[in-house]
């Protein structure tokens, strides 16, 4: 930033944004008490708020199979799986609660569609197969995403990471093994494995982001070590993780630019359709709606639990002199 | 097939999966995060002992799927709508107390149901300290709260007779637990500021009925929606 105002605030914290950027230096973590210029704690807030909301969002595509998950161990996995969730938005949540912004008011803010969540979830789960897809593919594109973040200057949020990384590892396994088991089982449950592959390919590589081209906070990010990848260099890492695998359980990718290019050594593939991730952001895809209204409605209909909860702490404080 | 374990494992591990489905529904749909969790927590803990007893009488996914409404052994109040909160939080307090009193008896018998059991029990303790806490909590909280949740104890009543009934096969006196059960819930209750219901606890015609496969209507639409993926692909591995 190269506003006047903002040179002479920043004039009597020379010496702490000094010892700040010796902290990034020498890749040693910012902690909640360290101070931090603002537009570091704003974008932290933004990111962590974005990515808690992702998870409690994304509960929603998943929870959609509980209740018709074709055998008991399926569902059980998916029940843990989305248990899991529902855990890492509070670590998440938590995380953020450390730069001074509270989890209500970053519920209100999601509620009121002022912070978003990542746009993968406003796309719907039409059969069982997606449940895999989403395993495999989004929960495999979030981890390529995520494990750098294991790394991130923030201390609170890199230790969230570090755990929440260890159990999205453990659900893509699963949901590659779902789709393993379809695309070996009758010929009707390889169509929908498939099907659900080429709903899911395009999609997941949009949860990469703009193209660095067009990524506004990306290079500050980078500067901050919140970051430490752009965009377009971790999908092409997805691509080349998901094209061997997609080989090994018998499924196609929907994508007929896609080939390996020596000379690269990488993969190179078709163009994304940035029309649709633009639709999408602005609240234009198959599930925006639903999935806001839904996460409204549960808040909306829980407040007298949450308020008799609050009123009950209360009467207990002073009957009692203790809270529960 | 055992029949003896037909007799005992079946009904209380339909009880289980049963409830299990219903909790499920709650995912996402939650007051709170924390309470997302829980829920999902106990019903899992619910389709582990599911899966446990079904497996003592048969194959899990042919019982669970295959069977149609009037061959299932569950209570009637397992399968009951969620309701509000309250109403869901009722039917845990009722039925979480006597599942801990059951297992706790279980546990201390030889029978082929004793091992479960004894793992089970702490389970259902968890389950059961959540209802009561919250049982207190909607019970002595606000005036919508507290009358949310009288609602939710009055509704469910009718339901609980049942779990008194005798089970064929099973050694423990299901009777006998009435009154634990009772006093276990009223202290609850009472200290929750709520009022214990009155009138009778079965329906005119239903007392054992669940246990009978005679059930409720919803519990077809629920086993519907359970089993229609299982069922559209006969023979198929998962």
């Amino acid at each position: 930033m190269t506003t006047a105002a903002t040179v002479e605030e920043a004039a009597p914290q020379a010496g702490l944004l000094a010892a700040f950027e010796a902290a990034l230096a020498e890749d040693s973590r910012i902690e909640p008490r360290d101070w931090m210029p603002d537009a570091y704690r704003a974008t932290l807030i933004r990111q962590m708020a974005q990515h808690a909301h992702s998870e409690i969002i994304g509960m929603q595509p998943e929870a959609n199979w509980i209740s018709r998950a074709p055998s008991l161990r399926r569902k059980a996995i998916l029940m843990a799986k989305v248990q899991d969730e529902a855990g890492h938005g509070l670590y998440l949540y938590s995380a953020a609660e450390t730069l001074g912004v509270g989890r209500d008011e970053l519920l209100d803010k999601l509620h009121a569609g002022r912070q978003r969540y990542s746009s993968i979830f406003n796309y719907p789960t039409l059969t069982w197969a997606d449940v895999g897809a989403v395993g495999w593919l989004v929960d495999g594109a979030a981890i390529t995403n995520q494990v750098p973040l294991c790394r991130c200057s923030y201390g609170p949020y890199a230790r969230a990471m570090v755990r929440i990384c260890k159990e999205e590892s453990f659900h893509q396994r699963q949901g590659y093994e779902l789709l393993l088991a379809l695309s070996q089982g009758t010929e009707a449950q390889h169509a929908m494995a498939q099907d659900a592959v080429n709903r899911w390919w395009w999609p997941s590589l949009m949860m990469f982001g703009p193209p660095d081209t067009e990524s506004g906070h990306s290079e500050q990010s980078m500067a901050w070590k919140i970051k430490r990848h752009s965009n377009d260099e971790l999908r092409q890492r997805f691509v080349d993780i998901c094209v061997p695998q997609a080989e090994v359980l018998g499924l196609t990718l929907p994508d007929p630019a896609l080939r390996w290019n020596e000379e690269r050594g990488a993969h190179d593939f078709g163009e994304i359709d940035w029309t649709e991730f633009h639709e999408v952001l602005r609240g234009n895809g198959p599930c925006n709606e639903q999935r806001i209204t839904q996460r409204r409605t549960a808040h909306e209909q829980g407040a007298w639990v949450r308020e008799a909860a609050t009123a009950y702490a209360a009467k207990q404080g002073t009957e009692h002199g203790e809270v529960r | 097939m055992n029949p003896v374990l037909v007799g005992t494992a079946l009904p209380l591990g339909d009880d289980a999966l049963v409830l299990a489905q219903r909790l499920g529904e709650w995912a996402g749909h939650a007051p709170v995060l924390e309470e997302d969790v829980a829920l999902a927590n106990i019903a899992l803990d619910l389709l582990g002992q599911a899966r446990v007893l079904l497996s003592l009488v048969g194959d899990e996914d042919e019982l669970a799927f295959g069977r149609e409404e009037r061959a299932f052994r569950n209570v009637q109040l397992v399968e009951q709508p969620n309701g509000d909160f309250a109403h869901t939080i009722a039917r845990q307090l009722y039925f979480s107390t006597y599942q801990e009193l059951l297992y706790t008896e279980l546990a201390r018998g030889d029978s082929e149901l004793a091992p479960l059991a004894a793992k089970a029990v702490k389970e259902v303790a968890y389950h059961h300290d959540h209802a009561r806490q919250w049982t207190l909590r909607l019970g002595d909280g606000t005036a919508e709260s507290h009358e949310r949740m009288q609602r939710g104890l009055d509704a469910l009543w009718r339901y609980t007779g049942e779990l008194f009934q005798p089970v064929e096969g099973l050694a423990t006196d299901l009777g006998a637990l009435r009154e634990p059960w009772l006093e276990r819930v009223s202290a609850v209750v009472r200290q929750a500021t709520l009022t214990m219901p009155e009138g009778p606890d079965v329906t005119a015609w239903s007392a054992g009925a669940g246990r009978q496969g005679i059930h409720t209507e919803s519990f077809g639409r629920m086993l519907a929606e359970m089993q229609h993926l299982h069922r559209a692909h006969p023979g198929a591995t998962w």
